[in-house]
């Protein structure tokens, strides 16, 4: 994969040779409450049509690298669905200070 | 394009469009430029790239596509596959020739 | 063990919901009851849908055909997620979940994904090392089987209907979805054998 335009994106991870060599860390707690919290947001938003889980991945997606491999899973959707609340005019920046 | 019926040998679109600009793909990218067949057809949904942008989404038909995993990443057992969801405007026919026939 | 969300994320979180709560958009009770709905859903009814589809034919054509209809039966609600589709091994093939791009998962049926099935490691080796993820959990195929990987990119969730062990004969259901563990039920593991069971 030394072609730059075949260059995957960084939440394209099947196969990539980055974390080959990675154990599968076997984690088998459950969610915590901040998980969970977000978890629930994310549901409600959906059912209240203000957000689709295709635009929450969007926003997971758009997240740089640096940032998408050093946040927790649930800090990665909290990311999104702030940034698409904003997008979308239902919450303003000067709202969440 | 005609739905495609299980049996038929396909290719992934080796297309890139997240080199393009802000995109939301569902289609990995290990497979792009890969031959497989399909296995099932699994339904219609709405396009998902559109969803991701709020954009009003047509329904696609979306198929089940085998491809051997050993060819992918020059490495595995001869035998094991890989089955993955791939949309129909994702999929080409596998030999250019057979279009125009 | 998954390091904690940072503090900021923490008050992220709630000056997000503080905005929506004030808005009348979301309040504390309606998160409280999604919360309570998804803390609900368990590996159990997976594992009851697979032994039930050792046991009767019919149901097992039915899971096959169609997931969610199978978990409706069960007294699960599938109103609003996504189809759920059943992944049959057999003697010759086993069956191995993964979501390389993000983190679909039969929730409905399974509950939370656990951390390593979103971990970075498990989404991209799945697909192209599976027999060494396999090894990691203990779980070697005998001499012959092939494995089929299903990168879960799209609508469906996937979860798998492994083989039956010998020596089950004669189980109940109740015995029989006691050994269906939810790493069987993705497929990094087989049910295990009852003398293993046993011991």
């Amino acid at each position: 994969m030394s072609d730059p335009d075949r260059t995957p994106a960084t939440h394209d991870m099947g196969g990539v040779p980055r974390f080959r060599c990675t154990p599968v860390e076997r984690d088998e707690e459950p969610p915590d409450a901040f998980g969970k919290r977000v978890d629930a947001l994310r549901q409600l938003l959906a059912q209240k049509k203000l957000m689709t889980v295709d635009e929450l991945r969007r926003g997971i997606e758009s997240i740089p690298e640096e940032e998408y491999l050093a946040l927790t899973y649930y800090e990665r959707w909290l990311r999104s669905i702030t940034t698409l609340m904003l997008e979308k005019g239902v919450v303003q920046a000067e709202e969440l200070r | 394009m005609a739905e495609l019926a299980p049996g038929t040998r396909v290719r992934v679109k080796d297309d890139w469009p997240e080199r393009r600009g802000p995109c939301h793909i569902r289609t990995p990218h290990y497979l792009r430029g890969r031959s497989g067949t399909v296995q099932r057809v699994l339904g219609r949904f709405a396009n998902p790239e559109d969803l991701a942008f709020a954009r009003p989404a047509p329904k696609r038909v979306l198929y089940h596509v085998l491809f051997d995993q050993p060819p992918i990443f020059q490495e595995g057992r001869p035998g094991d596959e890989v089955l993955v969801e791939i949309f129909e405007h994702w999929l080409e026919p596998e030999n250019p020739a057979q279009e125009a026939a | 063990m998954s390091p904690p969300a940072r503090r900021e994320s923490l008050a992220q979180l709630e000056a997000l919901i503080a905005a929506l709560k004030a808005k009348g958009i979301v309040s504390e009770e309606e998160l409280a009851a999604r919360q309570a709905s998804t803390d609900r859903a368990s590996p159990e009814t997976g594992a009851r849908m697979v032994a039930r589809a050792w046991l009767d034919p019919e149901y097992r054509a039915l899971l096959l055909r169609d997931g969610a209809q199978a978990a409706e039966r069960m007294g699960v609600s599938m109103a609003g997620a996504p189809p759920l589709g059943v992944l049959e091994d057999t003697a010759a093939r086993h069956h191995l979940v993964v979501c390389t791009l993000c983190s679909c998962y039969p929730r409905a049926v399974l509950g939370y994904p656990p951390h390593w099935y979103k971990s970075f490691a498990y989404r991209s080796r799945a697909v192209r090392d599976p027999r060494g993820v396999l090894a990691e959990w203990g779980t070697v195929l005998p001499e012959g089987m092939e494995i089929r990987v299903v990168d879960s990119t799209a609508d469906y969730r996937w979860m798998v209907l492994p083989m039956r062990p010998a020596g089950t004969e004669g189980w109940s259901e109740d015995q029989l979805a006691a050994i269906v563990t939810r790493d069987a039920l993705v497929g990094v593991a087989l049910p295990q054998q009852p003398a293993a069971a046993a011991a």
